[in-house]
């Protein structure tokens, strides 16, 4: 528990200022404390296995207890923002890819799913239903990576090598339907580039066979394992107002029982027609965090097998030639494909002027985009809401009056994805 | 007062329109410059000086209850001369599943705003992007730093007037392209 007394008004110890090396940015506004201790600084990343991406934190640390923690971020900032208004719109869905890439698929279906809105085209229902295993998919592989890796943070590496071959699984299904495994750039505005060929539909079933089975095996080994337990229950909690408060979205959020769900909400891409159960917790501490994303992938298997079951047969993609290329033989032979080809080629389609946001329920909460078009071929201006950057804001105060250990766990519970949070 | 609504606005969007429209004319008056819908979205735009009553009547109004903040960002209209810089806010009431969106629009000269973080404890890191990006200076923030560049950095680059592409690059006119 906090042993010092803060003053946060005070900006004036040295100790707390400098340089991070090449990028030159300054830590934290430092605190000075008020007491007669003597109190050590721990620099926590930016690169550190412990912190699964490019995150620094300036520690007070008495003893084990985090007195005040000052998180710098912006490592790996590429102005997502800015390039996005100087490319047209297909070419934007690569950049998507890139925010959170543990489940990037999602992140390219919110962006095709807020031109459609912009451009008011209906995406065939086969399509959606497509896009609904493509999107369940990722979110099972991301949240493999979450709790794999809450594991692995306390000791538990066995169960990790456990799952993460399922990902693995997962990927192999993604290679099979558009040949791209990590950041995959898949569909196109107005639905998808291709139907699933016949070896995906076996991949597919044969993961919605074998997967439970990893996952239960998962499961004895750690969720109620004494160690693991011990560990996570009642690291980084957070009440369901200042989760609030801080625009929490997605398992954290509803770990703090709070059952706000993007796809229940406003449902989009035919989330309405899906029977399924919106998990939360009580305490909003790692051990919830974990649990809420174990039954979510539970969850997301359950829309999977609703969807391969009840996809109806027809069109994949809207009849919107201006967004998805034509059939190679139709390019050397017709007019109009041939135009069309060379007009998305070269980014030469205009859209319509308008306002619009749409958001998806990504891995880590509600990914938005808010777009402004001016009516020409690349946005005017593309907001991107990431779940990450809003509540890692959250972290100091999460983790401050516990152990360093706690931490460590809570920053891997809250899943925080650099390519996210800096955009 | 104008007002202006989107050809597909649904009836559930006009209603929530006139609902908020009503209760922010009540609460700030003349502080509501107009409003509209944007795709199903109500969009109200306020004077710049009436922004923190009119988000926070918003958040606290037992009627409104939008307490939940969505996002914000900077929007630069280096043409729009007078207005060349907007801000907007998103709130989500999830109790009733309303969303709305706040605008206000500034001049070049006054980009000085009261900060909203006494509301939210989100809108922290929001507002220092939004500085990082554009330059708005929110009065009464307790941390305006910049938070995605390095602090050496001496220009806002999201504002219009820095081209993406390099100055000295000539072969990506426009007109090259028939632009």
């Amino acid at each position: 528990m906090p042993v010092a007394m803060i003053n946060k008004t005070n900006i004036s110890d040295d100790n707390m200022r400098g340089t991070s090396g090449n990028i030159g940015q300054t830590f934290g506004t430092a605190t000075e404390v008020t007491d007669q201790k003597d109190y050590s600084i721990l620099n926590l990343g930016p690169t550190h296995p412990a912190t699964h991406g490019i995150f620094q934190n300036v520690l007070t640390m008495d003893g084990e207890v985090i007195v005040k923690a000052v998180p710098t971020i912006g490592y790996i900032h590429r102005a997502f923002e800015k390039l996005a208004e100087r490319r047209p719109y297909n070419q934007i869905t690569p950049i998507t890819d890139r925010l959170n890439y543990c489940s990037s698929p999602i992140n390219n279906m919110g962006w095709h799913m807020t031109v459609e809105k912009l451009i008011g085209c209906d995406v065939p229902k086969r399509a959606q239903y497509l896009r609904v295993i493509i999107m369940e998919l990722s979110r099972i592989a991301d949240h493999i990576v979450c709790d794999t890796v809450i594991a692995v943070d306390t000791g538990a590496m066995t169960g990790f090598l456990y799952l993460f071959q399922w990902r693995e699984k997962i990927y192999e299904i993604f290679e099979e339907i558009c040949g791209a495994r990590l950041t995959i750039n898949i569909g196109r505005i107005g639905g998808m580039e291709r139907d699933f060929n016949d070896k995906a539909w076996d991949k597919l079933r044969a993961f919605m066979k074998e997967f439970p089975k990893a996952l239960h095996e998962f499961d004895k080994l750690v969720t109620r394992n004494r160690i693991f337990v011990d560990r996570t229950v009642n690291a980084g909690p957070i009440t369901a107002e200042r989760a609030l408060e801080f625009s929490f979205t997605g398992p954290n959020l509803r770990a703090a029982g709070v059952d706000y769900d993007v796809r229940v909400a406003t449902p989009y891409s035919s989330y309405q027609d899906f029977e399924f159960d919106i998990p939360v917790g009580t305490k909003g501490d790692t051990y919830d965090r974990y649990m809420v994303r174990m039954e979510e992938m539970w969850q997301s298997m359950r829309i999977i097998e609703q969807a391969i079951k009840n996809i109806p047969d027809g069109k994949i993609h809207a009849d919107v030639p201006e967004f998805y290329l034509p059939d190679k033989e139709d390019v050397y032979s017709k007019m109009e494909a041939l135009i069309y080809h060379f007009k998305i080629v070269m980014g030469e389609t205009d859209v319509p002027k308008g306002e619009v946001y749409h958001a998806v329920e990504g891995g880590n909460g509600e990914l938005g985009f808010y777009l402004i078009s001016d009516g020409g071929r690349t946005p005017y201006r593309l907001h991107m809401r990431r779940p990450c950057f809003i509540y890692y804001q959250a972290y100091p105060s999460m983790i401050e009056g516990g152990m360093l250990s706690d931490a460590i766990l809570t920053m891997s519970s809250m899943n925080v994805i650099a390519g996210e949070l800096d955009a | 007062m104008h007002h202006e609504i989107h050809p597909n606005a649904s009836a559930a969007a006009t209603e929530l329109h006139d609902a908020v429209k009503e209760a922010l004319t009540k609460a700030i008056g003349e502080g509501l410059v107009r409003s509209q819908i944007d795709y199903d979205m109500p969009v109200f735009i306020l004077d710049k000086n009436k922004v923190h009553d009119g988000l926070s009547f918003l958040k606290n109004d037992p009627s409104m209850k939008f307490g939940f903040l969505t996002t914000m960002c900077g929007i630069h209209f280096p043409d729009n001369k007078g207005e060349e810089f907007a801000l907007m806010y998103q709130l989500h009431s999830l109790e009733k599943n309303h969303r709305i969106r706040i605008k206000t629009f500034m001049s070049e000269k006054d980009l000085v705003m009261p900060t909203i973080t006494d509301i939210w404890l989100a809108a922290d890191w929001m507002e220092r992007e939004t500085f990082d990006f554009y330059g708005f200076k929110f009065a009464g923030h307790p941390d305006l730093r910049r938070i995605l560049n390095m602090d050496e950095m001496n220009y806002h680059p999201l504002r219009k007037e820095y081209a993406l592409e390099d100055a000295s690059r000539d072969d990506k006119q426009d007109k090259y392209f028939g632009r």
